[in-house]
Parts: structure tokens; sequence; C-alpha cells
């Protein structure tokens, strides 16, 4: 029986939550609207909320600064880059631990989790010094392999619960209604494991995109994503709020949108499957 | 039903991530463990030669080992506090029925989206800035001096910027935990006269308590990397108050070159992550037993 909701109490509780997601939402609303601001009115005081002349002056100033496309380029390399090795490497490994599964099996798992534990700073000082002697600093090259290291875990666990899900009998009916390998693999196994193989490499592109520690450490000029682009905007001699916030805008829109989509599987993949 | 034969072919399928994998955590870490037993600058090449235990000695006496130490400690404990205790309310929040609910959600956890360079200078430009940041302005609005929040409460200010980033995450995983909550055990208590708050604490709470833990556990891992935000707003200062024990071993090794010095961090950073990872995997490890 469900509880009965009287139109109060649902009232009550509507203006209380949109109140608390708008009050946390708000930095980035902030961000959105002074993108749309002409310097002057970005530092206005009282500040403008949205009657000003909107512009799209800063977006149009980004763009245009020469180096603001290839840092795009680069975060989109890195981030599906490093997805896509990650996933070539790890969806042979998951489907041969859901299906196949030994007494090793769950150790391999917990090792792979517990590399995951490393703080990066533990292994800072080599790393740099094997991409300084390999010629690696600043390259797209490099990054793609630290990131793809560094997801690999969180791959692998993500994936292996999803293929857990799908049930070794129906890979067996096929077997008996005479289809062969190939057919198995697609017609029966890729229909079924297509969506988790989809929010894992929606939520490891996420995380690569943001990922912060590896881009601002082993890149300059060249390699940047735009985590390091946007972390060039804190010097104070060049404050300005509205570019600042432009850039910023494109920065996390495409990966904010993405974000919304996999909200979901977003829970399994942070929690290694640990919360469902 | 594992034959030999596809039990040699899973193990050729699991290699390559395996191995790969395990070249990356044995070899820098074995790197820097040897690095830390070495006189080794790079602004002093052809120096290097083997101090034992020195350098861990200096790093561990280093009067800003432990203010690095007790920077983390209160970056990790504040964030978690703030997270946790708001992650539970907004649960709660969440999961009653009203209008718009959906559109709620998706703007509550926006903020785990937004990479942190973004929030870190957003926050610090156009939230907490001392004249022009929409604090300052809302302080004067009511009359009251605006705080110079990176000058007067630097650490502070990281911990809510980096609690606003986590927010997000403490509220999906309790709110996924609590909707799975059965409904009639609450009617059953409501029947029986339980009032709201004894309900949360005998039935919500402990129905939570497995999701609380690992919120826990897999944000210190985490947090006791935070770095970027650190980097983009205060460098560390004023003086040393927002150096956290990553962002010391980072301004040690790509600062001031000490290589050796800074893998005797290293290698206590990654003891004392251990000690956290260690009750992680076995939380996590029961779990894949079920």
């Amino acid at each position: 029986m469900a509880r009965s909701v009287t139109t109060q109490r649902k009232l009550t509780f509507t203006i209380l939550g949109w109140a608390i997601g708008l009050l946390i939402f708000f930095p980035i609303l902030w961000t959105f609207l002074t993108s749309f601001k002409t310097e002057g009115t970005a530092v206005a005081t009282p500040p403008q909320f949205l009657f000003f002349d909107w512009t799209l002056e800063n977006y149009h100033e980004v763009q245009n600064r020469s180096d603001y496309m290839k840092h795009v380029t680069n975060s989109v390399v890195i981030s599906v880059g490093s997805t896509l090795i990650g996933l070539a490497l790890a969806i042979p490994a998951a489907w041969a631990m859901a299906f196949s599964p030994t007494k090793r099996t769950k150790d391999v798992l917990m090792w792979m989790l517990s590399t995951k534990m490393m703080p990066p700073v533990g292994v800072l000082v080599p790393l740099y010094l094997i991409f300084r002697d390999w010629g690696l600093l600043d390259t797209r090259l490099g990054l793609v392999a630290v990131l793809t290291m560094i997801n690999l875990p969180i791959i692998v666990w993500m994936l292996y619960t999803y293929f857990k899900e799908i049930p070794g009998e129906i890979l067996e009916a096929a077997r008996m209604d005479g289809a062969s390998l190939m057919k198995e693999i697609v017609y029966v196994l890729t229909p079924m494991a297509v969506p988790g193989i989809a929010s894992t490499m929606l939520l490891n592109i996420i995380l690569a995109w943001n990922e912060a520690f590896w881009t601002l450490n082993l890149t300059a000029a060249n390699a940047a994503p735009l985590t390091a682009f946007i972390a060039s905007y804190s010097s104070p001699e060049g404050l300005f709020w509205a570019k600042l916030s432009a850039a910023s805008t494109m920065a996390i829109a495409p990966i904010l949108i993405m974000g919304w989509f996999s909200q979901k599987q977003l829970v399994r993949g942070l929690t290694f499957g640990a919360v469902k | 039903m594992a034959t030999l034969q596809t039990r040699a072919t899973a193990r050729l399928m699991m290699s390559p991530a395996v191995i790969l994998l395990f070249l990356w955590m044995i070899v820098p870490l074995v790197m820097t463990l040897y690095f830390s037993f070495l006189r080794y600058n790079l602004l002093m090449p052809g120096t290097e030669e083997f101090i034992g235990f020195l350098n861990y000695q200096y790093f561990l006496t280093d009067p800003a080992f432990f203010t690095a130490l007790g920077n983390t400690l209160m970056l990790v404990g504040g964030t978690l506090l703030i997270t946790v205790i708001g992650g539970i309310l907004l649960a709660i929040v969440l999961d009653q029925p009203f209008w718009g609910q959906g559109i709620v959600r998706l703007l509550v956890i926006a903020p785990f989206f937004v990479m942190p360079t973004v929030s870190a200078l957003v926050w610090k430009n156009m939230l907490m800035h001392p004249v022009n940041g929409l604090f300052a302005w809302i302080a004067r609005s009511f009359g009251f001096q605006p705080i110079d929040w990176f000058a007067q409460l630097p650490l502070f200010s990281i911990i809510l910027i980096v609690a606003w980033q986590w927010l997000p995450f403490a509220t999906l995983i309790l709110l996924t935990a609590l909707q799975s909550l059965d409904g009639e055990q609450i009617e059953a208590a409501e029947m029986d006269g339980a009032g709201a708050l004894s309900r949360f604490y005998y039935l919500v709470l402990p129905h939570m308590s497995r999701a609380i833990t690992v919120v826990i556990l897999i944000q210190t891992i985490f947090l006791l990397s935070v770095f970027a935000e650190i980097l983009v707003t205060t460098n560390g200062g004023p003086g040393l108050q927002t150096t956290n024990i990553t962002y010391l071993i980072y301004a040690q090794a790509l600062l001031q070159f000490d290589v050796g010095g800074a893998s005797a961090g290293g290698i206590v950073a990654v003891i004392l992550a251990n000690i956290v990872a260690f009750f992680l995997i076995r939380l996590i490890g029961k779990n894949l037993e079920r």
C-alpha cells in the first residue's frame, strides 16, 4: 500500500527541494550567466542577475585565442583515447573473469582495485623522470597512457559487474540451437553487453576529462587539456571573470550533459559495485 | 564446466590488462622506494649517493610535515563532516515525492561533473572575492564586513570548495541506499507510533550505515590527494596554511627538485593511503562474496 501524500506535504517538499537544488547549482548557474556579461558588468556591485546586456563577445574572444581549440582537441583526444584503449584492455579481461571465473578471480579483482588506492603523489617523482627521459612530458601520448592505467581498474570493475548480470544459460541455449561462436557474439552477447559497455565508457570519459593531477603536472603548452588551460586563468594579473566564465562554461557543458545521462551508472562505477 | 582450454583462453584474455597494471603499479613504486634512500637533487646532478633513512628522517621531523599532516586531516575530516551530514539530509529530502524531483536531482549532482580547476577558480573569484565577490555583496547588504576568505580562512575556504564538489557523490550514493529501504517497514513503525526521529534513528540510519561507510572510505581515498584546488587558489599558502601532504610532496619534487626527499614523502603518503585502503578493500571484498 502506497503511503498517501497530502498536497500540503508535497508542496512543502517542493519548495524545500527546489531551494536546496538551486542553492547547490548556483555556482554553475552564476558562471553561465557571467559568461554573457561584459568584463565590466561581471564585477559590478550590486551584481547583475538577469537584466544586463547579454553578449556573446566572451565566447568569440576565448575561441579566437589561437590555442583554445588545441586544448579542446587535447581534452577530447586524451579522454576518449584513454577510455577506448582502456576498454580494449578491459573487455576481454572482465569477460574472462565474469564467465570463466577461477578461484583467483576475486583476488585479481581486489588487487586491481588496490592499485586505484595508490596516491598519485607516491609515484609522481619516478613518473616525471621517466617521462622526461623518454620525451613524453607535455605529449598527448604520455597522458593517454597514464590516464588509461589510472582508470583501467574502474573500467574492469564496472564491466565485470555488468557482465555478471548476463545469464550464462542464454549463451548455452544459443549454442545448443547451433549458433556459431561468431553468431553467438554478434547476436546474443553484444546486444546484452552494449548498454553496460556504453555507460562504462561514458563514466570514464567524464573521469578522464576532469582529471587534474597528472594533466597539471605532466603538461605545459602543447598537450595541456582544458583542466590545465583553465588553471592558467589563476594568475592574478589576468583576472577576466567573464572570459573565465565563458571558457569554463564550454569546458564543463558537454561533460555535465553526459554526466546527467549517466547518473544511474555513476553510483555503481564509483563504488566498485559496493552500492547499486 | 571450465575446460582446460577455456581456462587457458580466459588467462590469455586477462593477461594484457593484468600485466600492464602490474607494471604500472610496481615499477614506479620500486623507483620511488629506491630514490627515497638516495641523496638526489636534480639541481645537483652527479652527487647521488646512498644515505639510508636520512630522507625519511628529514621529512618526518620537518615541522612542515606536521603542518601538512594537520591540514590534510582537517581537509579530509571537514569535508567528510559536511558531505556526510549534508548528504544524509539531502538524500532524505530527495527521497520525498515532490514536483520536479527529477530536475532537482540533476541540479544537485551537477557539481560533481565540474572539473576541479573550474570549481576552484569560480568559487575563489566570483563567489569569495573580498571586494567583487557575491558573498561580499551579500555580507554588505546585511551590514556585515565582508570576509576575505582566502586570507582569513584559507583552509576552510578550500574545504568549502571541495565539499561542494563531493556533496553530490555522497547524496547520490546515500539516496540509492535509501531508495532500497522497505517502505512497509517504515509504515509498520509509523502505525506502531514511532515518531519521525526514532524512525530515522532506528530504521533509516542502520539501513544506510553500509552506504555511509562506503562514502567515507572512498571519499577519504580521493580527499587525501586533493591537489588542483590548492594549486590554482592558494599555492599552499599563505605560509603553509593550505599545504596538504600531496601539495608538500609536489612542491618538494617539482619546485625544489629534491627527488630523494619527495620520494621519502611519497612513500609516507602511500603508507597513509594504504591504512584507509585496507578497510575499504575488506568492505568491498565482503560484498563480492554475496
